[in-house]
């Protein structure tokens, strides 16, 4: 089973039309070029892979709870939401 | 080039069943927006909305119309009669036959597509009303004007999404300036409010959970209202003849496309709408008094609409008054800017310039006077109605006192 890195890795490189050597952890997604539409779809694509709901508000996206300042940071969002899920 | 005026209006939307009640709730600051009803709300993340309410349709309408009428047609119906009778108009012979209905929605009858999806797929269903179709087509509530009040002239529907009503204002405007009609029943209506409708904004996540607070800095988000606006445009000389009540002129509009990107807004076209507007109405820039704005109370819309008429005002951005009343009675997407231009002629007729409720924080790049929180008296002669759709198709209205 792939992890939730490589997973999410896999998510934003479709997002992004960029094999998945070409993500690293700390790319940011403007490094991406991934736009606002881009960062809504991936979030999408996150929550169906994971059952989760991720809080996020492209109005605030600093004030929503989830950092998605990195790939690294969205990892950790996204791992921390799955193990409250399963908790 | 004829003059054009407003001789008549019409409202049903979550701050009141009448003008008058909008209007009153408008001046007091009032907030429609509140926890939606409806079924299966629970499974919506976002809950609350500018819904009408105490709108009953049985007994407005018989089973007949009711099997035929969508929510946004009986909205468009309810706001038309009330136009038409404050108007006075008669459309027969001549005047029927030139005269037509152009009006505004974006999404048609969104809940007849959801209740009859509901029940193909979720119950399991193999049949459908035969008038499913008729009563969901974007151009029922046109249609159904039209035979109401034997309106044999150009009608038609606009559906640009959140500027559709604008559009559809800016078409009616130019068949009578252009001489091609005497009157047009014009405006829009919007209904969706219901499981689907709601559900499919969500997933947009530019929904607020909370509130719309237009230009605050801490605005989060859109929320969506439901209703109608209706008017009657007509020639000057037309309603000066029968002695109609004049509530403003038409002075002017513009239409512009982005041309860039198909939800983020952009300066430029917006700029170039309201530029063309005042153009179009022969206007300076010193001559506007106040601009209902689109004011969404997205953090993308707010600013970029400041900069917008910060472009194009000058020195003279800081001495208008722009406000959003969708802090009040919702987002009514393809209907809003019909519900907003009744803001437009309180403030020309009446004095009282409506307020943008909800404010709380400034925000530097919403630097404008917009007018927090509560109404305000002020004498304006010129106002402008801005609407800017997701797709970049921006319309402008300029409207004048008589």
């Amino acid at each position: 089973m792939m992890s939730v890195t490589d997973k999410i890795i896999e998510i934003i490189a479709e997002q992004a039309v960029l094999e998945t050597s070409d993500v690293t952890l700390e790319s940011t997604l403007e490094d991406l070029g991934i736009d606002s539409l881009g960062l809504v779809e991936s979030i999408f694509a996150i929550e169906e892979e994971f059952d989760i709901t991720v809080p996020f508000n492209a109005n605030e996206p600093s004030n929503s709870d989830f950092d998605i300042s990195s790939v690294s940071k969205i990892i950790e969002g996204v791992t921390r939401l799955v193990n409250e899920q399963a908790a | 080039m004829k003059r054009v005026v407003i001789t008549g209006a019409g409202t049903i939307n979550a701050l009141g069943h009448c003008v008058a009640d909008t209007m009153k709730a408008m001046a007091e600051g009032q907030c429609g927006i509140g926890q939606l009803e409806f079924r299966d709300v629970e499974r919506l993340s976002i809950q609350i909305g500018g819904q009408v309410r105490g709108f009953e349709a049985k007994g407005r309408y018989n089973r007949q119309q009711m099997s035929l009428y969508d929510r946004f047609t009986q909205f468009t119906l309810a706001a038309a009669a009330e136009a038409i009778a404050q108007s006075g108009i008669i459309f027969s012979g001549e005047t029927a036959a030139k005269s037509g209905v152009v009006l505004g929605t974006a999404g048609g009858g969104v809940s007849t597509w959801d209740d009859n999806y509901r029940s193909v797929y979720e119950d399991g269903k193999n049949r459908v009303h035969p008038f499913v179709v008729p009563k969901l087509m974007n151009n029922a509530a046109a249609s159904h004007v039209s035979m109401e009040y034997n309106l044999k002239g150009p009608s038609f529907t606009v559906s640009t999404a959140c500027a559709s009503s604008n559009h559809a204002m800016a078409q009616a405007f130019q068949m009578v300036r252009t001489g091609m009609a005497p009157a047009m029943v014009t405006g829009g209506s919007e209904s969706m409010l219901c499981f689907g409708g709601v559900k499919a904004w969500e997933g947009l996540r530019v929904m607020s959970k909370d509130a719309c607070r237009p230009f605050s800095a801490n605005r989060n988000g859109m929320v969506q209202g439901e209703g109608a606006g209706i008017f009657v445009f007509e020639e000057y000389e037309h309603a000066r003849a029968r002695g109609a009540e004049i509530l403003c002129e038409v002075a002017g509009f513009a239409m512009s496309s982005d041309a860039s990107d198909i939800v983020m807004p952009s300066k430029n076209g917006a700029a170039r709408a309201i530029a063309g507007a005042l153009q179009d109405a022969r206007l300076n820039s010193e001559d506007v008094g106040y601009i209902n704005a689109h004011g969404t109370g997205t953090a993308a819309n707010d600013k970029t609409e400041c900069a917008a008429v910060a472009d194009v005002f000058g020195p003279h951005a800081d001495q208008l008054m722009i406000s959003s009343t969708k802090s009040m009675h919702g987002h009514l997407i393809g209907g809003t800017g019909a519900v907003e231009l009744l803001a437009c002629i309180m403030a020309l007729r009446d004095g009282i310039i409506a307020p943008t409720i909800g404010y709380q924080e400034p925000d530097p790049e919403c630097a404008l006077d917009v007018v927090p929180n509560e109404a305000r008296n002020a004498k304006v002669d010129v106002v402008l109605s801005n609407a800017f759709a997701f797709g970049g198709m921006n319309a402008v209205l300029a409207l004048r006192k008589v």
